[in-house]
This record gives structure tokens, C-alpha cells and sequence, in this order.
């Protein structure tokens, strides 16, 4: 790839190779400077040079696959269960072993997967599309990669050695205390907590202080992509709702490790402080998972209709709306328990209109379509179904809001049945959009449209035959979470037909592993704009340059590679010899001031074993706390310590400018 | 030996009347139609026998329908624009007029749109509140009252009365008149548990430490079967409750039947049945009325011959299962707190002999 | 040893840099005419006077920063910007408010959690009486008093005054040694443990959170401290002692209400 092949220049607003009539010279990096600034940014080599990576895409790769790979565990989980459940009297996998395999899916999937590859897809995402070189807490990044890393395998080897978690992903107490789970088991799931919600709180910091501090020049909230907006929503959310769950954890962890009686009722415990404190985290999380797709839809739909999105201030408004109100909602998992009915009413009233703004959203994406010209590529196929399975959760969502229908709704499969639809056509679906839609910037080459038409149709069609009939099940009386059901019941037919459907799913996602593993090396090559879009992250090469933008450009409208270029289009007077960035105002991304950001660093990921030792020694003792601090105090400090040459260097830059050019 | 046998060849007797039938939409009658096709238990939720159920399933039919209708009329707009929209490619020029242009016409109908779907919600939370009145209104004059408490993995059942000699205790399997309303009480004895009669009433938790109360009543006779909907440990999947609503007449005698004590045993198997009985660990957790036997840590077995099932609905109730029960509980329901009893086949058919008479 | 930071031009008064590009609102001018180029010039010009650096801007083809006549630029040069920025500019502050944020919100649901098993309860303490209130007076006193030397070393490091800033972060140790030390005294003034009651393991747990807050803050004052001794400096050290001062007023603050619950919570 040649660094000086102008890949700054804005791209002209048609598609790759035609150039607009009236685009005047591009400013760029002479060739040795370009490659200095590619030296500065590239990750250090070797096994060493590995573990010290820091820059934004390496990590948000490796955090992408390590999702994926839980993703498919997660997956093998679903199809035992499905197997598990095909006929009446299953004998494949007794109580025990199923217990723990429906835990460990919920699990999986909504702590392993579903939030942080949201977080992933974004920490490579946003600072391209907001024309920053990288995030703004680089080793925070990596070491939220790690510490999520240690915690999902701490989890998955328990499971493998035969203790793994039996409770429930929600793992309500009493049976999850120490009386009815004795044994680690549910302590495994209880820390795989903190470590996940340690490492998803870091992201959201990172991720808020990036889209605040480090927007491109011009690039006010009004013109930011609406995929960054739903970011910073998302990362919101995160610090509200996850201390809930953190708390609520810890709280656990000390009644089943040293006696204390939050959730104990003869000590004036209570079980249902577990249920609140857990759904104000659990609901909030549901739409955390879903709000980020919202963005991808955005991104796919405005491209492969060939214009903007249609009312982009009521989608932001509808976004902020969505995340505000979803922690208002947390009650109406509790339906069925003895809370009074008049305050239930109040959840059904809040659940309820939860909808208008997702209405919203679906209504302006429609409206885009209409009247956009549309290429019905791969990647808004799977954009397209959401249209049909989300609007399909999202009604049996309404059904379930209501206090009396949830009464026999809950608890059944027919909550399979929304949950799956919701989540699935939400946003497992906008996701695989989004992985053939970005797979070329993040690796140069385009995936096979044939087989991503032909993993889209068998995912499609396979998901509907897996989760339709756990509607009708649930309706014919079939609870959640039962290990095997008798024959007179006469839920085996539809059963079998879910099994089916679920292999189907399985067929499709393997294809995407054949199609993924085929393109890496003979997919078409892709340029830096194979689809033609209108956002920053697709000005520059594809894979990027290590430091994104030789140049960062500065920004005049939403969407600005669409637009006429206006000047002055680049910021000059960055240093290249360092991890130079430009930081700007929160508002209006005026000029502020410059940072230098660290190269690389090993103490985020040691500091990270530091606090797996403790993390998982206080699942035995509570003095591991005391002495992993040790450990923790010292990783956390040599990663802060400043090394005396760059700060001398940094010094120096400060009184004799010119020697830094 | 099956695990789960037919229990309601012998004992069900057949609902007199056709039961409230809920309208459903011809295509999910279609996708239902084969799964109808098995004689199932009474266990499913769009089939009302009792003024509860009614209500939440006419909720049900106007959610249903309403619901259908919007799915139907977005996905038709969907399909209008996507079905009428230009084509393009990456090549096409974008177009971003409407980038200095408000639209101000679409925005109009997106207005409407979402105005009218606000309509729609505000028209399904009508309906909520309504049905939620109507559940709460039910007269309760003239109730049967029962405590039910959840254990980890069966139902424990005392018939409350104001006269104390009037109460008593059953397990796994309740008797409600026709008619008449009941009041269950529902607690726990250790873990959260749901209470889910389909048939009759939405689900109610069982909360250790807290008390909650559904009240519903079966207004056709019949056996309804419900099961434990919150997960609750190693057994959950094998929780199931038969409830049998009969016509009073017939409840009277039963609850009759059921206040009184075991009868004492005739011949000299059952006597030594009933030795065996008390010898052995049985009595450390069963009660027998009338016996020496008054533990509550298990299901109270004084009128055990009268039940359809045992293991809470798991096994039908006659001599081969439940001698294979008694023997080696574990293997047909790992984890349950009841230990294996091994003991000489003489004195196994005896104390078979005797649980036969306590009817 | 020199105070290198001396010689970056203070950012915290004075130049606002971010009206250089010279746009009103919106920020980077629409047409990037003269003033843009003007602006840039004299602020710079300003910002580097006093350390006598030079403004010119790398090389590059089409652009200037010097150039006089109207041809519109093509870049944007921000080689004279500062390094360095205080308060809400910097993103060291948003990654502490961030902090900030999810620990308050920890610390709200456990003083929720408090009332909410309160209310479940007929007895409040259940069993025993309310903490003893000498400690966590003194104590809350103690921390109110922590506050002094902070507010200094903040205001000290915004105006880069590497003595005072040593001089009141060693101030801000003795007192956290007295807060902590304290603090064990009032573990064992609380008349209950974690593990009596609901009530017992929901004061603990207040008093555990705060206290890993209050350790933390210590350790992380006492590396900050530690390093304004032996250096390596650079401008940006100077926010992080700003930033560690507001993150413990936090900690200060937010231990307010957490006293009002533990020590009172039960009395009223």
C-alpha cells in the first residue's frame, strides 16, 4: 500500500474512480513523513511487542474476534439445549448438565457477547468516523480487552471442569445464595460479573471522552455520524446501569462468602432486593445491547439508499429518548411477584411508550428508503430483516408489558420466543450488516456477496423456524428453563421444529466462517470506498494507515465525503514522530489543544492478570482482596509512571517547536 | 418403567362443556393444527375454564389483533418502499438536497405515524387497565382457602376453614368446587417458585419471605394441570400440580374424606405395612393422619391413594411406580431430599398394601 | 531541579485557542478566508511570546500560516496550540467525572438499598444500637478539614507552581493517614457486624465502599505526591494532580450522605 496515493483527500462524493470536476488538490504528507506516522502508530513487534499493543484497531480486532468466538460458543450451548429438547424425555443431558447449559448461553450471550462486541465493533469504528488518530485512553482500551478476556475464560473453565454456574444468567436468589448453590459455582458467575462490567464501564469512559474530546475540527454533535451518537448513548447508559449489577453482585458474593444477609429473609433480607437491583441493571442492558445496531442501521441504510438519513435531530432525539427512558422500565420483569398492581401500572404505562421512539426510528428509516435509490448488497439485507423480526419482538414486547397478559406469558417460552426476536432481529442481525459492510475497511478485501445472499436466507428463514413456534409453546403452557417436558404435554412437534430452525442458524453462521476465512485472502480486493458512503472512515485506505489519518481532516457537514469540499479541509502541524492528537471542544469541536498519547505499554495487560488474581482469589478467600491489592497497586502505578525520555521529549517540543518540525 | 406414564387415562374425567374458545389468527390455527392434534393435559393458556383466564384471554384476542394489524400495515410500507424505490449503486450519486432542504412532507407523515401508534399504545394500556379491574373484582363470597406452599420440588396444600378441625393438609394435588371462588395463599418454603394453573388464572410467585394471594375459579369442571414457571433448581422441570374442580357436591366429599384420619389397617399385611412405615426413615419427613407420623418436611400422605400422580405429577400413582419411588427415588428424580429405601420385597409389597388403603 | 513546565505558556489563563480558526459558532469557518489564517496568526503569535518558540508550521504543499494575501489555505495549522489543558478541556477530567459517575451511582444504590430493606423491616437497627458518633464525626470533620490542603494543591497546580503543589500534596497525606486511621477506629465503634443482620451487612457495605474509595484516593495522591519529587514532569502532570484533587473532593463529598445514612439512618 503506498501512503502517498492521496488516500486523505476527501473522496469525491460519487464512488471510487470518478473525481469530482471542481475538487481542488488535496494537501497530503510527503512520502517520508507519511511513513514516519505509520512507524509511530504500528504496534510493536514480536511476542513482547504482542502483549503491549495499544492501538485502537488492534485491540478493537482482537476484541471483535474474541467476542465472536464466545459467540459461537454460546451458539454450541443453544443447539445442545435444542437437541436436549427436541422430543419428549430427553435423555441427552440430565438436570445438572442442563441447568448449567442454559446458564452458561444467557450467560455468554449477554455478558460475553452481545455488549461487548458493540463496544469493539465502536472503539475501531468511532475514531475513524469522527477524524481522530486513536481513542482517548488507549491502554484503558486494552486493558478493558484483557480483563474482559481473563473473565469470559475464568467462566468457560469452570464450566469445563464441571463447576460451571446452574442458577440462571439472572440467577435469582434464594437459589443462587449460599444455602441452595453451595459450592463456587455461582460464585464463578458472580465474578464473571465484576469482570465484565469492569471492562464494559472502561469502554463506555473511553468511548464518551473520545466522541467529546477528540472530534475532528467542525465536526459539531449536530454533524456527528448517527452510529457515534448511538455510542454515546450506549456508553451513557453503561454507567448508570452497570453499578446496579456490580452492587447487586457484590452483595451476593459477600452472603455466599462471608454470611452477610442482603438477600437472606430471615435476617431481614430480601429476595426481591436481588430482582431490582439486577433488572435496573437488566433492562437498561437489553437496550444497551440494541441501541448500537441502531446506529449500524443508520450507517447502512443512508448508504445503500443513496442519501441522508431522513430526520436526523428526531433520531438523535429519539436515541437519547430510548436510552433515558429504558431505566424506567425495569419492574415489568417482576410482574408476577407481589408488588402492588397500581405501581406494576405505572411499568406497563412506561413500557409501553418506550415504543414511540423506536417507531420513530423505523418510520425515518422507511421514509430514507422511499425515497433513496436502493442496492440491495448484503449488508442492508441484513439491515432489512430487522424490519420484519425486531418489529415482530417488539409487538410480543407490548404483549408482555401488559401486567395481566404478562401474568401467563412470563416465565414461558413465549419470552424465548420475544427475547430471541428482539435481540436477534435487533441486533445480532444490523450486526452481521455490519460485518460485511465494514469487513473491507477492516481488511482491504470485500466478502463474497454470493455466499453472504445465501448466509443471510438461511439465517433469515432458519431464525423464523426456530423461534416462531416457542410463541405457540409458550401459549400451550410450556415454562422456561425445564430440562425435559413429558409426551401427553404434546409439545413435541414444535419443539422439534425449533431444533431444526437452530441448526439451520447454525448452518448460516458457519457459512460466515467460510465466507470470512475465503475473503481474508481471495476476496476482491476492496478500495477505500467500495460502497460509495459518505462518512469520515471511509476517506482513508482500507485496512487504515497505523495512524488513521496522516492528515485529520476537518469537518464541514454530516456527511462529508458526499459533500462539496470546502477549504481549509486539513489540520496541519501535527507531529508524526509521536502519538500526536488534536483535541477539541465538546459542543462545537473548535481547536483546543494537543496531546501526546503512549505508545505501548505491557502494564495494561499485567495490571489486568493483577486483578484476575484477585478477582478470582476472593472467590475463595476474602484476603485475596488484601493481598492481590499488592499486585494491582504496583501494575497500576508503573502503568501511570511516566518514562522520564518521552517526558523530557515532550518538554523539549513545548520550548524549541521547530526541531518537530 | 416409563418415567412419565399416562396419568390421566384413568382419572380425568372429560370437561362437560366445550371451553371458551379464543379466536386466533388463521395462520397460527394452521401452524397450531398438528401440535391440537395429541389429546394434551389441560395446560394451555389459550383455553379458559374459569372467569380469570376469560378475561386475560379476551386481552389476549384484542392485543393479538391489534398487534397483527400494525405488523401487517408497517410491514406493507416496508414492502411499498422497498418494492417502489429507484435502484442505485455505489456508483449513483447521492443525493443530499435534503441536507439544506427539511422535508417537510415527509416529516408530516411520520408525524401522523407515530401519533397514531402513540394512539394504539395508549389504546393497549386501556385494555390493561380494564382487564386488571376485572381481575381484581372477582367476588370472593362463599371462598375455599388454601395456603400453598412451594418446596423445592413439590406443592404443599392446607385447606384453611375457620373452624381449626376443619382444616387439612394435602400435597401435589388440590380439589376445588365449580363455581365457587378460591383464595390461594402462596408462600415458600426455600427458593422462589411460580404458581401457573393456565387453564384457570395468569402465574403468581411464591417468595420466601413475603405472601402473595391469586385468586381464580374454574367455572367447568375438569383436571387442569399447572407447573412450577420459575426456575428453582435441579427439579424444576418436574414440579407439575394437578388441580381437580368438581362440582361441589363432590368436593364436599372429598374434603370430607380428606379431614378424615387413615383409616387403621384390616389386615395384617397392612398392619405391617404401617410398621414399616413408622419403622423405617419414612416417618422423619411424612405424616400420616392418625398414625404417630406428623413430620412436614415431605407431602403429607394420609389420603395418598387418592391421588392421580406422585413425585408432584411426575409418575402415575399405582403399585409399580410407585414401589420403584419408594426404592430408589433418586434415579427418577436425581436431587430430591428423599433417600433410596431398600428393603426386603415382603416388606415393600406390605407397605405398598397399606399406602393402597389410605385413600 | 528546573520547573521545566515553567516555560509552556499558561493555558489556563489567557488564550483561548479554540477561536483561533476564527468562526463563531460552528467552529472551522465556512470558507476558510483571511481571517481564519489572521487569527491564527496573532494567536499564536501570543500564545508562544513567552516562550520565544517560533510558529512556523511543518512543510507541507499549499499550506501557510505566515502567508499574507487572500488565497484561502488549504490547512489548518495547530503546531502552536498548547500541550497541555485544565478543567473540562482536558479529557483526563472527563475520565475522572466518568469515575465519578458510576461510583456515585454505586453509592446511591446502596444508600437506596439501605431504606429499601428498612422499610421491610419493623426494627431499625434489628438488633443492637446505631453506630457510635464520636468516630465518624471526628472523622467527617477530619475529611471537611482534607479539604483545605486539596483546594491548595488544585489551585497550585493550575498555576504550575511546582513547590506549593509539593508542599500541600505531602499536606493532603498527613491528613489521609489521620482520615484512615479514623476510619479503622470507626469500624469498630459501628455495634454491629456484616454479618448479623440485613441491617449489619448494609452498613458494612456503605462503610466498605467508601473506605475502598478513600484507600485508593490515598494511594493514587501518594504516587502523584511522590512524583512531584522525583519527576520525570511535563505539563500534563500538573492536570492529573488537578484532576486527582477534584476526584477527591468526590470522595469527600460523596461520603456525606453516606455518614448521614450510616450514622443517622437508623437514629431517625
Amino acid at each position: 500500500m503506498s501512503v502517498a496515493d492521496s488516500t486523505t483527500q476527501p473522496r469525491p462524493a460519487r464512488g471510487p474512480g470518478s473525481v469530482a470536476p471542481s475538487a481542488p488538490p488535496a494537501p497530503s504528507l510527503a512520502p517520508h513523513e507519511a511513513e514516519t506516522l505509520e512507524q509511530t502508530w504500528r504496534d510493536p513487534p514480536g511476542i513482547i511487542g504482542w502483549f503491549a499493543a495499544v492501538n485502537h484497531k488492534t485491540i478493537s480486532l482482537r476484541f471483535m474476534v474474541t467476542t465472536f468466538l464466545f459467540f459461537i460458543a454460546g451458539g454450541l450451548l443453544a443447539l445442545a439445549i435444542r437437541l436436549q429438547l427436541a422430543r419428549p424425555d430427553g435423555k441427552l443431558a440430565g438436570p445438572d448438565l442442563y441447568n448449567q447449559l442454559f446458564t452458561m448461553h444467557g450467560s455468554t450471550m449477554m455478558f460475553l457477547f452481545a455488549v461487548p462486541v458493540m463496544q469493539a465493533v465502536a472503539t475501531y469504528l468511532v475514531p475513524l468516523m469522527i477524524g481522530a488518530r486513536s481513542v482517548a485512553f488507549p491502554r484503558m482500551n486494552a486493558f478493558a480487552y484483557w480483563i474482559f478476556t481473563l473473565g469470559g475464560l475464568m467462566l468457560f473453565i469452570a464450566f469445563f471442569m464441571g463447576i460451571g454456574p446452574d442458577a440462571g444468567w439472572f440467577a435469582y436468589v434464594p437459589l443462587s445464595g449460599p444455602q441452595y448453590s453451595p459450592g463456587k459455582r455461582v460464585d464463578f458467575w458472580a465474578q464473571m460479573i465484576t469482570f465484565t462490567e469492569l471492562s464494559a464501564i472502561m469502554e463506555a469512559i473511553v468511548l464518551i471522552t473520545t466522541i467529546f474530546k477528540m472530534r475532528a475540527p467542525g465536526m459539531t454533535l449536530n454533524r456527528m455520524p448517527l452510529f457515534v451518537w448511538t455510542m454515546l448513548a450506549a456508553s451513557f447508559m453503561v454507567l448508570f446501569a452497570m453499578p446496579a449489577v456490580m452492587l447487586g453482585s457484590t452483595a451476593l458474593i459477600t452472603d455466599r462468602l462471608v454470611g452477610t444477609h442482603f438477600y437472606n429473609p430471615g435476617e431481614g433480607g430480601d429476595a426481591l432486593l436481588w430482582q431490582h437491583l439486577f433488572w435496573f441493571f437488566g433492562h437498561p442492558e437489553v437496550y444497551l445491547i440494541f441501541i448500537p445496531p441502531l446506529g449500524f442501521m443508520s450507517s447502512i441504510i443512508a448508504t445503500f439508499s443513496r442519501r441522508p438519513i431522513v430526520g436526523y435531530s428526531a433520531m438523535v432525539l429519539a436515541l437519547i429518548g430510548t436510552a433515558f427512558f429504558a431505566f424506567g422500565l425495569w419492574v415489568h420483569h417482576m410482574f408476577a411477584t407481589n408488588l402492588p398492581e397500581l405501581g406494576k401500572t405505572f411499568f406497563t404505562a412506561a413500557s409501553l411508550m418506550i415504543a414511540i421512539p423506536t417507531a420513530l426510528q423505523i418510520f425515518c428509516w422507511i421514509a430514507t428508503l422511499w425515497s433513496g435509490r436502493i442496492s440491495f448488497k448484503t449488508p442492508l439485507l441484513f439491515v432489512l430483516a430487522f424490519f420484519v423480526i425486531l418489529l415482530a419482538g417488539g409487538l410480543t414486547g407490548l404483549m408482555l408489558a401488559s401486567v395481566s397478559l404478562d401474568t401467563q406469558l412470563h416465565d414461558s417460552f413465549f419470552v424465548v420466543a420475544h427475547l430471541h426476536y428482539v435481540l436477534m432481529g435487533g441486533a445480532v442481525f444490523p450486526l452481521f450488516g455490519a460485518f460485511y459492510y465494514w469487513f473491507p475497511k477492516f481488511t482491504g478485501r470485500l466478502l463474497s456477496e454470493r455466499l453472504g445472499k445465501w448466509q443471510f436466507w438461511l439465517f433469515f428463514i432458519g431464525f423464523n423456524v426456530a423461534f416462531f413456534p416457542m410463541h405457540v409453546l409458550g401459549l400451550q403452557g410450556m415454562p422456561r428453563r425445564i430440562y425435559t417436558y413429558p409426551e401427553e404435554m404434546g409439545w413435541g412437534s414444535l419443539n422439534m421444529v425449533a431444533t431444526a430452525g437452530a441448526f439451520m442458524i447454525g448452518a448460516s453462521v458457519l457459512l460466515f466462517i467460510v465466507n470470512v476465512a475465503r475473503s481474508r485472502r481471495h476476496g476482491a480486493p476492496a478500495g477505500p470506498n467500495p460502497w460509495g458512503a459518505g462518512t469520515l472512515e471511509w476517506s482513508v485506505a482500507s485496512p487504515p494507515p497505523a495512524g488513521n489519518f496522516e492528515m485529520v481532516p476537518i469537518v464541514y457537514g454530516r456527511y462529508p465525503l458526499w459533500e462539496k469540499p470546502r477549504l481549509p479541509s486539513h489540520v496541519a502541524g501535527l507531529i508524526n514522530e509521536h502519538r500526536e492528537v488534536l483535541i477539541t471542544s465538546v459542543a462545537d469541536a473548535e481547536l483546543d489543544h494537543r496531546l501526546w498519547l503512549p505508545a505501548s505499554s505491557y502494564w495494561p495487560f499485567l495490571s489486568a492478570l493483577a486483578v484476575t488474581a484477585l478477582f478470582v482469589g476472593s472467590i475463595f478467600t476474602p484476603w485475596a482482596v488484601v493481598w492481590a491489592a499488592v499486585p494491582v497497586a504496583i501494575g497500576t502505578t508503573m502503568w501511570f509512571w511516566p518514562k522520564r525520555s518521552t517526558s523530557d521529549m515532550r518538554v523539549a517540543s513545548e520550548q524549541h517547536p521547530e526541531l518537530f518540525k | 418403567m416409563s418415567m412419565h406414564g399416562r396419568p390421566f387415562a384413568t382419572r380425568m374425567p372429560q370437561p362437560v362443556r366445550r371451553p371458551a374458545r379464543l379466536v386466533s389468527l388463521v395462520p397460527l390455527v394452521l401452524i397450531l393444527a398438528p401440535a391440537a392434534a395429541a389429546a394434551a393435559p389441560l395446560q394451555d393458556a389459550l383455553r379458559a375454564y374459569g372467569v380469570q383466564a376469560e378475561h386475560i384471554g379476551r386481552l389476549w384476542n384484542f392485543t393479538l389483533g391489534l398487534c397483527a394489524l400494525v405488523f401487517a400495515l408497517v410491514l406493507a410500507a416496508f414492502v411499498c418502499a422497498l418494492w417502489s424505490a429507484r435502484r442505485g449503486d455505489a456508483h449513483t450519486e447521492p443525493d443530499i438536497s435534503s441536507l439544506a432542504r427539511p422535508e417537510r412532507g415527509i416529516y408530516r407523515i411520520i408525524a401522523w405515524a407515530v401519533g397514531i401508534s402513540t394512539v394504539g399504545l395508549l389504546a393497549l394500556l386501556g385494555a390493561d387497565v380494564v382487564t386488571s379491574r376485572a381481575l381484581a373484582r372477582m367476588p370472593l363470597q362463599d371462598a375455599v382457602n388454601i395456603e400453598l406452599i412451594g418446596h423445592q420440588w413439590w406443592w404443599e396444600a392446607r385447606y384453611k376453614d375457620a373452624d381449626p378441625a376443619r382444616q387439612f393438609t394435602t400435597a401435589n394435588e388440590l380439589h376445588i368446587p365449580v363455581g365457587r371462588p378460591v383464595v390461594v395463599t402462596l408462600r415458600s418454603n426455600d427458593v422462589i417458585h411460580t404458581l401457573w394453573l393456565p387453564n384457570l388464572h395468569g402465574k403468581r410467585d411464591m417468595i420466601p419471605g413475603r405472601t402473595s394471594t391469586l385468586t381464580f375459579r374454574a367455572d367447568q369442571p375438569g383436571t387442569y394441570r399447572g407447573q412450577c414457571a420459575e426456575f428453582c433448581g435441579l427439579e424444576h422441570a418436574m414440579m407439575a400440580l394437578l388441580v381437580v374442580a368438581e362440582p361441589d357436591a363432590q368436593y364436599q366429599a372429598w374434603a370430607a374424606r380428606q379431614r378424615q384420619p387413615a383409616p387403621e389397617p384390616a389386615t395384617s399385611r397392612t398392619r405391617r405395612g404401617r410398621e414399616v412405615f413408622l419403622g423405617k426413615s419414612c416417618a422423619m419427613c411424612h405424616a400420616i393422619g392418625g398414625t404417630t407420623a406428623n413430620a412436614v418436611f415431605g407431602p403429607d400422605l394420609t389420603h395418598l391413594a387418592g391421588r392421580g400422580t406422585i413425585a408432584s405429577g411426575m409418575l402415575p400413582n399405582n403399585r409399580g411406580h410407585l414401589g420403584g419411588w419408594i426404592s430408589d427415588p433418586q434415579t427418577l428424580k436425581p436431587g430430591v431430599s428423599m433417600p433410596a429405601n431398600l428393603m426386603p420385597q415382603e416388606d415393600l409389597h406390605a407397605l405398598l398394601d397399606y399406602l393402597e388403603t389410605l385413600k | 531541579m528546573s520547573d521545566k513546565a515553567r516555560h509552556q505558556p499558561d493555558p489556563a489563563v489567557g488564550v483561548r485557542m479554540e477561536n483561533a480558526p476564527g468562526g463563531g459558532q460552528g467552529g472551522v469557518p465556512v470558507n476558510g478566508r483571511n481571517s481564519a489564517q489572521d487569527s491564527a496568526q496573532n494567536s499564536a503569535a501570543d500564545a508562544v511570546s513567552e516562550a520565544g518558540a517560533n510558529t512556523a508550521p511543518g512543510a507541507e504543499p499549499g499550506a501557510t500560516a505566515g502567508a499574507g494575501p487572500q488565497a484561502p489555505s488549504a490547512t489548518l495549522d495547530v503546531s502552536c496550540l498548547p500541550t497541555f489543558a485544565f478543567g473540562h478541556r482536558s479529557p483526563m477530567w472527563w475520565g475522572t467525572l466518568g469515575l465519578m459517575v458510576v461510583e456515585g451511582t454505586v453509592f446511591a444504590l446502596a444508600v437506596m438499598s439501605y431504606f429499601y430493606l428498612r422499610s421491610h423491616s419493623s426494627a431499625w437497627p434489628m438488633t443492637g444500637l446505631p453506630p457510635d458518633l464520636l468516630w465518624g464525626g471526628v472523622n467527617t470533620a477530619i475529611m471537611l478539614a482534607s479539604l483545605v490542603p486539596n483546594h491548595f494543591a488544585k489551585r497550585a497546580a493550575e498555576r504550575l507552581d511546582l513547590q506549593k503543589v509539593r508542599l500541600w500534596m505531602v499536606a493532603c497525606m498527613i491528613v489521609s493517614l489521620a482520615f484512615l486511621g479514623v476510619r479503622v477506629l470507626e469500624f469498630t465503634t459501628l455495634n454491629t457486624r456484616w454479618d448479623s443482620d440485613a441491617y449489619g451487612s448494609a452498613v458494612w457495605m456503605l462503610m466498605g465502599l467508601h473506605t475502598t474509595h478513600l484507600i485508593t484516593d490515598a494511594y493514587d495522591s501518594l504516587v502523584l505526591t511522590v512524583l512531584m519529587f522525583t519527576g520525570p514532569l511535563e505539563g500534563k502532570r500538573f492536570v492529573d494532580v488537578s484532576e486527582n484533587a477534584g476526584y477527591w473532593y468526590f470522595v469527600v463529598f460523596s461520603w456525606i450522605p453516606i455518614y448521614a445514612v450510616i450514622y443517622w439512618g437508623a437514629r431517625i
